[in-house]
């Protein structure tokens, strides 16, 4: 099993590798097939280990493939964990990497960087599969940031657009700040576990409980609360969401791969897989609860004010990412992953279907100024319906399951402030609906408002890009249906995540009160999050079909709710202000003040004159030359040398004895 | 191989005499002579790594016969693991320097060579001294070529930058001379093996501590005394540049490793808070520093001091980690695991290692813009990417690898130093980490400005890409930088059982038991 593990993994680094190096030689035909074919080889093997594990139960997997380093009694190692959850993992992933592959070879035709971008996505595909196979931390950080560096790359991939290059750095440092707190929290974990092995600390974490730091606080808690940080940076929770909307500068398949399906949920997929120790501090999970929901309804809401047709989908991933999160707060670990995996199909599929209409369009993006294409581009119009219901969580869809789980499951729970977050994530159902059609009206319905030169050349675009689109649909509609009973309740993701039931008993409640998919389908109808819905879109429908003149009212009568929302609450501003320009100062003022001033005139300069002044004593010697002064130095020395030597017995160095 | 060590000094040194003898006029042949001299040199080395014993601490390679024999000094020298890996990385950076300059320096030619010849033999000799006085003559005799290189080939205030340079050098290395003939004259002999055991007392070991501290400070550069560090490498041509960084700098953090800890260990455990602090203000406070750097040189030699930080940190950081018992076992302060001390200590030396091999690249890289526009100033580029597409990529990924990015030498280091200075005390890691947010802000703001955007001039668009020469270079480098990253255990193998002797000498009180 370990050569097919080791195969899943490096085929896209061979690909990305060969292609990299060599692309611009090999041309675009076969630049693209080697990549695809790798990404395919780690498919078609990651359906098999899902088979192995999964379906047939097999043992998990646990081993190390070579010693990164070895210390004393501390290893460190690249090496494997496949149980369920890992499956799972790299099943989602090298599947949407794969659609990804495809929809490029027509998405990016006709740019210049067309083998490098394959390359990229490649390499991407990659450190993703690192991440998620690990079984320490040093490869998770590993992982973690290599996904980092790629997306920095890739978001910055149009290099001559200033906006991206911005958006690109900007990406990097945030994530940075998350990473500061990751690496923070491994190095506690490294110094009260003594070790990095994920499965060696699961089995101490009950000896490590009740251990304090910093006088009484939990070192656990203080380590869930340094990792949590780090997802919050890679799984864009507020405040440290401010990258994502910034990273749809890149081209859209990637804002599909990376910042919707996969790297996104890292931290997702990092907490679950660190259920043993979250589990043992409420306080980390409030917190995580608590920031999810902010997240989840916040960002919500500035999705409802985005006329960027690919923000309004980063918006919503935002908010998405926060359901998440909750769901990881209130212990529903492997609800979270089902979200996770839903998600990650018909956020995809949105973001390649609106990337088709970006394509068709010639690169406009405003939705204000689409309209009516359901007719001129039918598949990516059904396509993108299938998507929009899975987000909104029409009943029978994906995204209901999933969705109705994770409110069901906040539902259950007793954690502090969980009635509060219930209320919140149920109002988040309406909104999410609400700019999901909106955008989707806006793009597919009513009138044109296409320029009339665009207008006629409008049409359904290449079969690379449709192929995707269908194929991500199928699992779009059926996944949720197929696979709640099995991920949820019956087991497959339980050797891979621990829930302490007696504390944390969401879960359970919600094995209790399930019965059956379909059942779950009817019931949906007596529901709060149905009605809410329903809501969502109808006001929806009136704004953007029925009534287009009460938007411009509403915005007029409650303008500075809309001017929050437009400069989407002044985080941008704030961290401007404070740490971009903050740090400018400071560096400015300690090199110009301390360094320069201080230092250099001062102290060191004042030697100097201080040694002129002695200099102008010995003038004549003086010649200005360098060698001179390098021979100075050296008879100078030898002078001291003998002198001191000769006169071993001088009374200076003789004070000490 | 006897005597492969002194042949390691002297090879070099010789073949830089016979590059001047050769002289500026048969430039070509000069720099023929030097690239072979330099690859033998090379090539010889890596001896010191095939027949090395890793399971002892004991010094190997050893020649010892008598010099000055009324004064007992001797021609002493020897290597451990921590030497070894500064001696190969001497011998790696000076033949990338010679390959680097081949056509750049046209003035006087051979004497450039040969400089950096003399100048390796000159370091090697520092790096495999077991005799003070020999080390002493040494550390000192290298600064002159060194001194030679900026004020010939250097910029236009060269001058300044050569005079700062060599007082602050200067002066940091008398101070050392004087406590090692005070040691002498206790000890009766300058053999690291006498000094180890001498005896003395704390008032004692704290003088000749500061006095080290001083020589082995301005070196590396600590905080405050860095500031002719930026000055020298701004004035320096680029190959002066890349040795002062990739290893002249590495001579003050050898000489914690080498005198300070074993020699006053009670003085260092005394005054390792102070240290420390310095540490952690030279990282943060010279992050930020470089943060608005608006020359590229200045920018990349800020980087160094704050990267260098690790080095001593991690370094000074175990006397908070563990301490010994008067059983002679050893304790754990606060929680803090052996394993904690050693990923400080040896963190430190792979820090080391790898900001030579990227902070030589850094300099090359800006050396390769420097030739063709003239400019070190971040604002005559932008948009590098479309005139330089492969030279960008490897800018790239040494700026990463400076940002320290896993997979990358710069990873690894930090990594280490981080874990294990937690272990002294959270806030070290904690301020020590934001080299994580800081580093990838200055290294990456100047990535941007430089390499990314739109062409903003007419310059820019006509550069033309990196030759063969300039890309084999780069790509050892490269490969080097991955290697470390992916792979950093040979490493730590050469060097973990000196890494063990040097924690019980750091440990082992040298004053009189306490009853």
């Amino acid at each position: 099993m370990e050569n097919i593990y080791l195969t899943i993994v490096l085929a896209p680094l061979i690909g990305a590798i060969i292609v990299g190096l060599a692309g611009h030689r090999l041309g675009r035909t076969l630049s693209h097939s080697i990549t695809i074919l790798g990404v395919t080889v780690s498919t078609v093997l990651a359906l098999y280990v899902f088979n192995h594990h999964v379906l047939q139960g097999a043992q998990v997997f646990n081993e190390n493939i070579y010693t990164w380093m070895q210390i004393g009694g501390l290893n460190m190692s690249i090496g494997f964990l496949v149980d369920n959850l890992t499956s799972v993992m790299l099943l989602v992933v090298s599947f949407v990497s794969l659609m990804v592959h495809i929809y490029t070879i027509g998405y990016m035709q006709e740019d210049e960087g067309y083998t490098k971008f394959f390359s990229y996505i490649s390499l991407f595909t990659f450190a993703m599969f690192m991440l998620v196979i690990s079984n320490n931390f040093m490869q998770l950080f590993f992982g973690w940031e290599a996904v980092g560096l790629v997306s920095y790359l890739l978001i910055g991939f149009w290099h001559h657009k200033e906006s991206a290059v911005e958006a690109s750095l900007k990406a990097f440092l945030v994530n940075r700040v998350g990473d500061f707190g990751f690496l923070l929290g491994i190095a506690v974990l490294l110094m009260f576990f003594g070790t990095l092995d994920y499965v060696e600390t699961f089995t101490l974490a009950n000896q490590v409980n009740g251990q304090t730091i910093f006088g009484d606080i939990s070192v656990i808690t203080v380590i869930c609360l340094l990792l949590f940080i780090g997802a919050m940076g890679k799984s864009a929770q507020v405040p440290l969401h401010v990258w994502l909307p910034g990273s749809m500068e890149g081209p859209t398949p990637i804002s599909a791969l990376i910042h919707a399906a996969t790297m996104v949920t890292a931290g997702i997929f990092m907490v679950s897989r660190m259920s043993p120790i979250f589990e043992l501090s409420d306080v980390a999970l409030t917190v995580m609860m608590v920031i999810g929901a902010i997240t989840a309804i916040s960002m919500g809401l500035l999705g409802i004010v985005q006329n960027d047709i690919k923000r309004v989908v980063a918006y919503s991933t935002l908010s998405q990412l926060g359901y998440m999160t909750v769901a990881l707060g209130v212990s529903a670990y492997s609800v979270a992953i089902f979200h996770l995996m839903t998600h990650a199909f018909f956020k995809a599929l949105l973001f390649l279907a609106a990337g088709s209409v970006i394509v068709a369009l010639h690169h406009e993006q405003d939705i204000r100024n689409m309209g009516a294409l359901r007719k001129k581009m039918p598949i990516t119009y059904i396509t993108a319906l299938i998507g929009t219901l899975a987000l909104i969580g029409f009943p029978g869809f994906a995204g209901f399951y999933s969705k109705d789980m994770i409110i069901e499951a906040v539902h259950f729970s007793n954690l502090p402030f969980a009635d509060w977050v219930y209320y919140v994530v149920v109002f988040g159902v309406f909104i999410t609906a609400f700019y999901s059609l909106r955008m989707f009206f806006m793009v597919f319905h009513g009138e044109s408002r296409l320029e009339q030169h665009k207008e006629e050349h409008v049409h359904e675009t290449a079969l690379s890009i449709t192929v995707p689109l269908i194929v991500l649909a199928i699992p779009s509609v059926i996944i949720g249906y197929l696979t709640i009973e099995p991920m949820l309740f019956t087991g497959w993701l339980e050797n891979s995540i621990y829930i302490d039931a007696s504390a944390h008993g969401s879960l359970a409640a919600l094995k209790e009160h399930f019965h059956s998919a379909f059942g779950l389908m009817l019931h949906a109808i007596v529901t709060v999050p149905f009605w809410m819905m329903v809501g969502g879109s109808l006001a929806a429908w009136v704004f953007t079909l029925y009534r287009t003149d009460w938007a411009k009212k509403i915005q007029e009568r409650f303008h500075r709710t809309n001017y929050v929302l437009k400069s989407l609450y002044g985080f941008d501003r704030l961290n401007d202000i404070v740490f971009v320009n903050g740090s400018r100062k400071l560096g400015e003022f300690l090199w110009r003040i301390s360094d320069m001033t201080i230092i250099d005139q001062f102290v060191v300069n004042g030697s100097a004159r201080l040694m002129r002044f002695m200099g102008s004593v010995i003038r004549p010697v003086q010649t200005g030359y360098l060698y001179h002064y390098a021979f100075f130095m050296i008879i100078g020395l030898m002078l001291v040398l003998t002198w001191v030597l000769v006169v071993g017995e001088n009374p200076l160095i003789q004070l000490g004895s | 191989m006897e005597s492969l060590l002194s042949l390691l000094i002297w090879l070099p040194i010789v073949g830089g005499i016979s590059v001047l003898v050769i002289g500026n006029n048969r430039s070509d042949l000069a720099r023929w002579v030097s690239v072979a001299v330099s690859i033998i040199v090379f090539a010889l080395s890596l001896n010191l790594w095939a027949g090395f014993d890793t399971s002892t601490h004991v010094m190997q390679f050893v020649e010892n016969t008598p010099w000055i024999s009324q004064f007992n000094i001797n021609y002493h020298i020897g290597i451990d693991g921590i030497s070894m890996l500064l001696i190969l990385l001497t011998t790696l950076s000076t033949f990338l320097v010679i390959v680097a300059g081949w056509e750049v320096i046209q003035n006087r030619a051979a004497d450039y060579m040969a400089a950096f010849l003399i100048m390796e033999g000159l370091i090697i000799g520092v790096f495999s001294s077991l005799d003070a006085i020999l080390f002493y003559v040494f550390w000192e005799a290298s600064l002159i070529p060194m001194l030679l290189i900026v004020g010939i080939w250097g910029g236009q205030n060269r001058v300044y930058a050569a005079i700062k340079f060599f007082l602050y050098t200067f002066l940091g290395s008398v101070f050392m001379l004087v406590s090692l003939i005070y040691m002498y004259i206790q000890g009766g002999s300058f053999s690291l093996d006498v000094l180890n055991e001498l005896p003395l007392s704390l008032t004692e070991q704290s003088w000749i501590f500061w006095a080290f501290f001083l020589a082995f400070a301005v070196k590396v550069p600590m905080f405050p005394v860095h500031t002719w560090l930026p000055d020298a490498h701004v004035q320096a041509p680029t190959g002066g540049s890349v040795i002062l960084a990739a290893i002249m700098l590495k001579m003050g953090g050898y000489g914690f490793f080498r005198f300070s800890l074993p020699i006053t260990p009670d003085a260092s455990s005394e005054f390792a808070m102070v240290v420390i602090v310095l540490s952690l203000i030279a990282i943060v406070y010279i992050g930020f520093v470089a943060l608005v750097q608006k020359d590229m040189k200045k920018l990349i030699a800020y980087s160094s001091i704050s990267h260098m930080g690790f080095v001593t940190l991690g370094v000074f950081a175990l006397f908070s980690v563990v301490k010994m018992g008067t059983d002679g076992q050893i304790y754990s302060i606060a929680g803090g695991s052996l394993e904690g001390v050693y990923l400080g200590l040896e963190g430190a030396m792979i820090q080391m290692i790898s900001h030579g091999f990227i902070s030589a690249a850094l300099f090359l890289v800006v050396g390769v813009l420097y030739e063709r526009l003239h400019s070190r100033d971040i604002s005559s580029y932008g948009g590098v990417i479309n005139s330089m597409p492969k030279f960008t990529g490897f800018a790239v990924l040494f700026a990463l690898a400076n940002a320290g990015l896993p997979g990358t030498s710069g990873f690894v280091g930090e990594f280490m130093v981080i874990l294990g200075s937690l272990q002294a005390n959270f806030w070290y890691a904690f301020f020590a980490a934001m080299i994580l947010i800081v580093g990838a802000a200055y290294t990456l703001w100047m990535v941007k400005r430089v390499f990314w955007g739109p062409i903003v001039n007419s310059d820019v668009s006509t550069l033309s890409d990196i030759n063969t020469r300039e890309f084999f270079v780069l790509a050892v480098l490269a490969v080097a930088v991955l290697a470390v990253g992916v792979y950093p255990q040979p490493l730590i193998e050469v060097m973990h059982v000196s890494m063990v002797n040097l924690l019980e000498q750091a440990l082992t009180t040298k004053l009189p038991v306490a009853l």
